[in-house]
């Protein structure tokens, strides 16, 4: 296993670039801790894979260097970057057997066969495969070759680090659940270097340690799943976490009070944003609805089952609040309110901290 | 113009794809087969389609026998998870093309794409080739032109599967908004029972080519009729634990005793299945919580939840408790769960008894 080093890392598709706009990859200089496992997520075009390719070896950069422990592989081959990849579709050698399919790195890197079996099986107990090691391939069903796949791309225990780039997309959503938690399972026990990419927060949040938020080619918060959903560091994180996003509200922010239309908020702690303009970001699950507060109308409830999503109308904003699943929702007109501690100020779209510092996170929670 | 599958069944070469299925769709309601990956929704779907011809029963189109009419002969639009556009064609002509093959004139074919692409929120991309759209505007093109033809039937085969979970999120809230105003049937297959939820309507659950419950998709998911059927709809999957009971009291698995009163009603002696749901499941105890001693083998913090993946004598379980926990693995937890929240099932699966919770509901 290795730390991960990136270093004045950018890159661009153009032979001569000149803006910012004609980089895939804004200027990022990051270490990924030895161990540790980080999810990339982000939107379609946000530069995630690039990022991911540039640290496989399938693409060279065209700024900065990549260094694992230390050393620079930046024009090195994936082949010698001693990495293993999972992909979003199966990579299956069809005309092998499963045992063969999954022995294939091992027996490449001359391990003895009691060792190999040994692995084989073990691996094939994880993705829950021992009674179908010795078919073939050939005919299986997508998601039984993805987790061959997968089974494949951790067998081995030596890699610097084990890559993967949405490997759950094929796979059903209850496979998905045993599957994170065996590869969180193996990630305590060997303590691989992880780099999950995909564009699923449920799977990001739940598969990371640390998930690195990406967003028109930059990084813009590098968080753990609570210090993303309780202080997001931009506007663009405070929606792409959580489901439904982030409300945005725009505001005067002065000292410990914001202003929306015509209401009055308490922030519970003093601001000083600067002169760029100021919203207040409050999460659905922050929302409550009552007697006092901003003036709201009910547009839409959706019955999520374990909650309810209640949709508004405050002034003009759109605005959605979670509910319980048994909780009554008022008919039409009602208020909204914010619970204390769960209120972010942005300003230019960034978050701004509070001139007391941060408090604990989960000040919000508690509060809730 | 409802759609009906008589005793409607397929086979091929032995295998049973599609178990005899009696099934009526309502015109101007949203229908969403939830199941797994091969369960048969897209095989049903080929059906009601007739792009396939049923081993036995019929179909019918308001009242009207369409078994075995071609599928080109019938006002049917059907939408795949990979988004098929033109790629030479602008967006405009992408949503046109089906009016085109129907020989409608020049401005009646006018008016129904801007229409629709009004609808899709693709004005502004109109003069655009597929390829120049994101990912979302062209499933969105896609779903113009399906709901172009006025189609009566209008079948959607997991049509948000390829696309960002953002993404997915607002198609999601928007497709309900389009079938609310076309007075059209839609179908629509998912894997994911968050999904059927937003969608709401009605929904029919899916396992191994069986449809085995079809009603209004809030009260399939609170009061299944059985215990394939609540697998199918919990993500994270329902937990269960068989009981025993006999005489005054319950015993759950190998381990605690509750008098059988805490479940209420009067079972009969004999084995029994509990079945719950993973957000009912809670690491605070209460008065008359039934409380279950497990095994953490892992958790999972979403932000604002923690996932705890528990081994209970041997079985998985999944709880999805509020706010961040950080617990370390492979420790004994103890955990609860409120009486009112649990679901008995017998024997064969059959629900026996549906959770309070949800007859409250």
């Amino acid at each position: 296993m290795a730390k991960i080093t990136l270093q004045g890392l950018a890159h661009s598709y153009l032979e001569t670039p000149t803006s910012p706009e004609d980089f895939a990859l804004q200027e990022l200089n990051h270490d990924w801790t030895d161990g540790e496992a980080y999810a990339l997520l982000g939107p379609s075009g946000c530069g995630k894979s690039t990022l991911l390719n540039i640290i496989s070896g399938l693409l060279i950069p065209s700024h900065g260097r990549v260094l694992f422990d230390g050393k620079d592989v930046t024009h090195l081959s994936t082949a010698d970057r001693n990495i293993a990849q999972v992909f979003q579709f199966p990579v299956v050698y069809d005309t092998m057997t499963m045992r063969e399919n999954l022995a294939f790195p091992l027996k490449n890197r001359g391990l003895a066969a009691s060792e190999i079996n040994a692995r084989v099986e073990r691996i094939g107990r994880m993705i829950d495969m021992t009674d179908v090691l010795d078919r073939r391939a050939a005919g299986l069903t997508a998601d039984a070759k993805q987790k061959i796949s997968l089974g494949r791309g951790m067998v081995r225990d030596d890699v610097n680090a084990l890559l993967f780039d949405e490997p759950l997309t094929v796979i059903d959503p209850h496979m998905k659940w045993e599957l994170r938690t065996q590869l969180k399972k193996l990630h305590h026990e060997f303590g691989h270097t992880m780099i999950y990419v995909t564009h699923d927060q449920t799977e990001a949040l739940t598969f990371a340690d640390k998930v690195v938020v990406m967003y028109d080619g930059r990084v813009v918060q590098i968080g753990t799943p609570d210090e993303l959903f309780e202080r997001p560091a931009h506007t663009f994180v405070g929606y792409f976490i959580g489901s439904p996003g982030m409300n945005l509200f725009d505001a005067e922010v002065q000292g410990r009070t914001a202003g929306i239309g015509g209401a009055e908020i308490d922030l519970g702690e003093g601001y000083r944003p600067g002169p760029g303009a100021t919203k207040i970001g409050v999460r659905p699950e922050y929302i409550r609805l009552g007697q006092t507060g901003i003036p709201a109308r009910v547009t839409r409830v959706e019955d999520v089952g374990r909650h309810k999503i209640v949709r508004l109308d405050a002034g003009g904003t759109q605005v959605a609040a979670i509910v319980g699943e048994g909780a009554p929702v008022p008919d039409g007109g009602t208020h909204i309110v914010f619970a204390p501690g769960g209120v972010n100020v942005y300003e230019n779209e960034w978050r701004v901290v509070p001139e007391g510092g941060e408090a604990p996170l989960g000040a919000g929670r508690e509060a809730a | 113009m409802s759609l009906t599958l008589e005793n409607v069944s397929k086979v091929v070469g032995g295998a049973t794809h599609i178990h005899k299925t009696d099934l009526t769709l309502n015109p101007g309601t949203m229908n969403v087969l939830l199941g797994p990956t091969s369960s048969g929704k897209t095989s049903l779907m080929r059906l009601m389609a007739g792009l396939d011809q049923p081993t036995t029963g019929r179909i019918l189109w308001k009242d009207e026998d369409v078994t075995g009419q071609r599928v080109q002969d019938r006002k049917v639009a059907m939408v795949y998870q990979q988004f098929i556009n033109y790629p030479s064609m602008s967006v405009y002509d992408n949503i046109a093309s089906p009016l085109r093959l129907l020989k409608l004139d020049k401005s009646e074919i006018d008016r129904r794409v801007r229409e629709a692409a009004e609808l899709m929120q693709l004005t502004p991309q109109i003069d655009r080739k597929p390829l120049e759209l994101s990912g979302g505007q062209q499933q969105r093109c896609a779903l113009a032109r399906a709901l172009v033809k006025n189609a009566g039937l209008v079948l959607l085969d997991e049509p948000l599967a390829n696309l960002d979970y953002k993404l997915r999120e607002e198609l999601r809230a928007e497709i309900p908004k389009i079938f609310e105003r076309s007075g059209s049937i839609f179908v629509y297959a998912t894997t994911e029972p968050e999904e059927a939820l937003l969608l709401g309507g009605h929904c029919a659950t899916l396992w191994e080519g069986r449809v085995t419950q079809f009603g209004p998709t809030p009260s399939v998911y609170r009061r299944p009729v059985d215990a394939t059927t609540a697998r199918v709809f919990s993500d994270p999957p329902m937990n269960f634990v068989d009981v025993e009971k006999r005489g005054a009291m319950l015993r759950f698995g190998k381990g605690a005793e509750v008098p059988a009163a805490a479940l209420g009603g009067d079972l009969a002696d004999g084995t029994y299945k509990v079945g719950f749901r993973p957000n009912h499941l809670s690491l605070e105890g209460g008065e008359d919580t039934l409380t279950f001693d497990t095994t953490l083998i892992v958790t999972e913090i979403t932000g604002s939840e923690t996932f705890v993946h528990l081994d209970h004598e041997g079985q998985r379980w999944v709880g999805l408790v509020h706010g961040v926990r950080h617990l370390e693995p492979d420790q004994p937890l103890r955990v609860h769960l409120h009486p009112r929240h649990v679901y008995l099932f017998g024997e064969s699966g059959r629900l026996v008894q549906p959770a309070p919770y949800a007859e409250a509901a």
